[in-house]
């Protein structure tokens, strides 16, 4: 079976353009010029460069001595932790901007959750010149203030989605109707594997350069390119379609997706989708997400603001449906737990996303001579608020 | 002969009201559908409230929440129509997203529209070609059509493609916007309207979105056989309500 995305933007039964005729040219345009731009040599130099000397690539591969003692088996961190602007969303909106300059887009709108996003965004308009203009939340600009004040230090306008639940994608469909009323001038920059065809492909083309250098790290490390495991979280799903990109058609590499349980699975406030989700259409894309059985879509819940999305990318959703990947679930605890256990064992503070990832490690075997790769995707200053509390640090 | 084509054969100068069912009130759908038809209006969209609404402005939007927290939802709104055709013989049209049609079940939900006696449906997050690949055999066997939205930015080898497959008539939207009432069309609506009825299309244009007053219905229908009004209509009924929808029908025929 094909994991990549078909010449139809589908993944298996999922993905699609499900989206209104009035974004048609938009997308449109985008689809027909995003393999083209993205190939030709003088787009890759720049973006290759950019990598490197702006974001800080190849970020490291670390094997963590300590972890991989107490489970005993070799574990091995992907720190995109270390990327500037502090997570793995920067690699995409730099191949984003530099796709915009080539379509002649004097404009940039992003929607965001917890700010990460928005703040990779902001960083590169910054970087380019470029105007940028952030949907967020009215909730969300309340519990995320110190992003709010990064993105508006770096330039950007944050305007507050006040629609709905007032939180991602709430901020996702005023973005969307901003593309609407500026078809012509903006770009969007969706900040996850989401939304219609082409974004979840090209968002996974532009993240796939985590597991790109993890082929030849370990290659390095350990004399072989792949290793037994990759694991990473997923809320819309950006990191692990980078983490797992040059891996998806490779089955000697099991997949693992960490998705958040928030308070419990059948608490009513959780954002497991995969658990809890049924086949239907957000944001444009045929996936799997988080409705009533009326099909309104529902607000999901996790104490870290970037899985609470109600969806999943349809890669994905393809992942999970065709058994592919291994799904499962961490409640808050959990996660907040090894939030802690990361920073006194590794020295490594992670994002509260990311933490859920390493929970694996508690409901799963793995042998002695097995190599897993985590995804180290951010990290924790940005939850630092959130872990004061809970630990009353 | 389904009504809408009937209709059309009539009227070149269709007056059209779009309102999201539920909405002021949960047991509103009937009253409201009955003001209008004997105010004269010549077609309704009842629209479907959906939780994400992507292709329309505040005012839908918060009509559609308001209606969901009446407790509106696809089951409610059939049983409310169920003797719709015993009162009410202007054609009516479903307008709603696609994802609660799914969860509905898109056969079962074809069934029951053609049951209660729906004419056609506007689905905005459908795309003709889905629609065509998977859902027109079943559409059409329940005597259903499917209209289209076409935009200013929508290319003009597009908008014959549309014109081809499409029955019922053509939603041309006004401009590049979400919906919304505008007061005054500008020259770029005008020049957009006066290109699409240049291009002698089969099938019948109605203008819809920024459609909120006299002025407004009367430029779109100078240069198409329609116009809809939704978000004006919307606002009226919130600050009026269901008895004084014939004072906001005349005050459009003015």
């Amino acid at each position: 079976m094909n994991y990549n995305v078909d010449e139809k933007g589908y993944y298996g039964d999922f993905g699609g353009a499900f989206i209104p005729e009035m974004l048609y040219p938009n997308v449109e345009e985008l689809r027909q010029n995003y393999l083209s731009i993205t190939a030709d040599p003088d787009f890759q130099k720049e973006f290759d460069e950019l990598l490197k000397v702006y974001v800080g690539r190849p970020t490291p591969l670390y094997f963590a001595k300590r972890l991989s003692e107490r489970y005993g088996t070799k574990i091995y961190l992907k720190r995109e932790d270390l990327c500037h602007t502090g997570a793995h969303k920067v690699n995409n909106t730099i191949g984003q901007i530099l796709l915009a300059q080539r379509l002649g887009k004097k404009r940039i709108i992003a929607e965001t959750g917890a700010g990460q996003h928005g703040v990779a965004t902001a960083t590169v308009c910054a970087l380019m010149g470029i105007e940028c203009i952030v949907y967020m939340g009215e909730l969300d600009i309340k519990r995320q203030a110190p992003n709010v004040a990064r993105m508006k230090m770096l330039g950007a306008e944050v305007r507050p989605a006040q629609s709905g639940s007032k939180t991602l994608k709430d901020a996702t469909n005023e973005a969307i109707r901003d593309w609407i009323n500026n078809p012509v001038n903006t770009h969007y920059i969706i900040g996850s594997v989401v939304g219609p065809h082409p974004y979840p492909d090209m968002v996974a083309r532009f993240q796939a350069v985590i597991s790109e250098e993890t082929k030849w790290q370990l290659q390095e490390a350990e004399g072989r390119d792949y290793p037994d495991h990759v694991i990473a979280c997923v809320g819309g799903g950006s990191n692990a379609a980078g983490l797992y990109y040059h891996y998806l058609n490779d089955e000697r590499v099991n997949i693992i997706a960490v998705e958040a349980a928030g308070k419990g699975i059948d608490s009513g406030e959780s954002a497991a989708t995969s658990a809890l989700g049924k086949e239907g259409i957000i944001h444009g894309s045929k996936t799997l997400l988080m409705q009533t059985p009326d099909g309104q879509i529902t607000e999901p819940y996790s104490i870290s603001a970037g899985l609470d999305y109600p969806g999943v990318g349809p890669m994905h959703a393809h992942l999970f449906r065709s058994q592919r990947a291994e799904f499962i679930s961490i409640p808050d605890q959990e996660a907040m737990d090894w939030g802690l256990t990361l920073s006194q064992m590794e020295g490594i503070i992670p994002a509260i996303e990311t933490a859920h990832a390493f929970a694996a490690l508690d409901v799963r075997k793995f042998g002695p001579e097995e190599i897993i790769v985590f995804n180290c995707s951010g990290r924790g200053d940005k939850d630092l608020d959130t872990y004061i509390d809970y630990f009353k640090l | 002969m389904n009504r809408i084509d009937q209709k059309f054969k009539e009227d070149t100068k269709l007056l059209s009201i779009y309102f999201s069912a539920g909405h002021p009130e949960l047991e509103d759908t009937v009253p409201i559908l009955k003001q209008l038809q004997a105010s004269g209006v010549d077609m309704v969209e009842i629209g479907l409230p959906f939780s994400d609404p992507l292709a329309d402005g505040p005012t839908i939007q918060e009509s559609s929440t308001q209606a969901l927290r009446n407790g509106m939802n696809t089951e409610k709104l059939f049983e409310q129509l169920k003797n719709i055709r015993k009162q009410i013989d202007i054609p009516l049209i479903l307008m709603g997203y696609f994802n609660p049609m799914m969860q509905f079940g898109i056969e079962k939900f074809c069934q029951r529209c053609e049951a209660v006696g729906i004419d056609g449906l506007i689905i905005p997050d459908l795309p003709v070609d889905v629609y065509h690949e998977e859902y027109k055999v079943l559409f059409d066997q329940h005597g259903l059509y499917n209209m289209f939205l076409i935009t200013p930015q929508t290319p003009e080898e597009r908008i014959r493609y549309i014109d081809e497959v499409s029955n019922g008539f053509i939603y041309m939207v006004s401009s590049a916007s979400v919906t919304g009432a505008k007061n005054t069309f500008g020259s770029t609506q005008t020049d957009y309207f006066q290109r699409i009825q240049k291009m002698g299309l089969q099938t019948p244009t109605v203008v819809g979105f920024g459609i909120s007053n006299a002025d407004t219905y009367n430029a779109a229908t100078r240069e198409s056989q329609g116009a809809i009004i939704g978000s004006a209509f919307i606002k009226f009924l919130e600050q009026e309500g269901v008895a004084r929808i014939p004072d906001f029908i005349k005050s459009i025929r003015a």
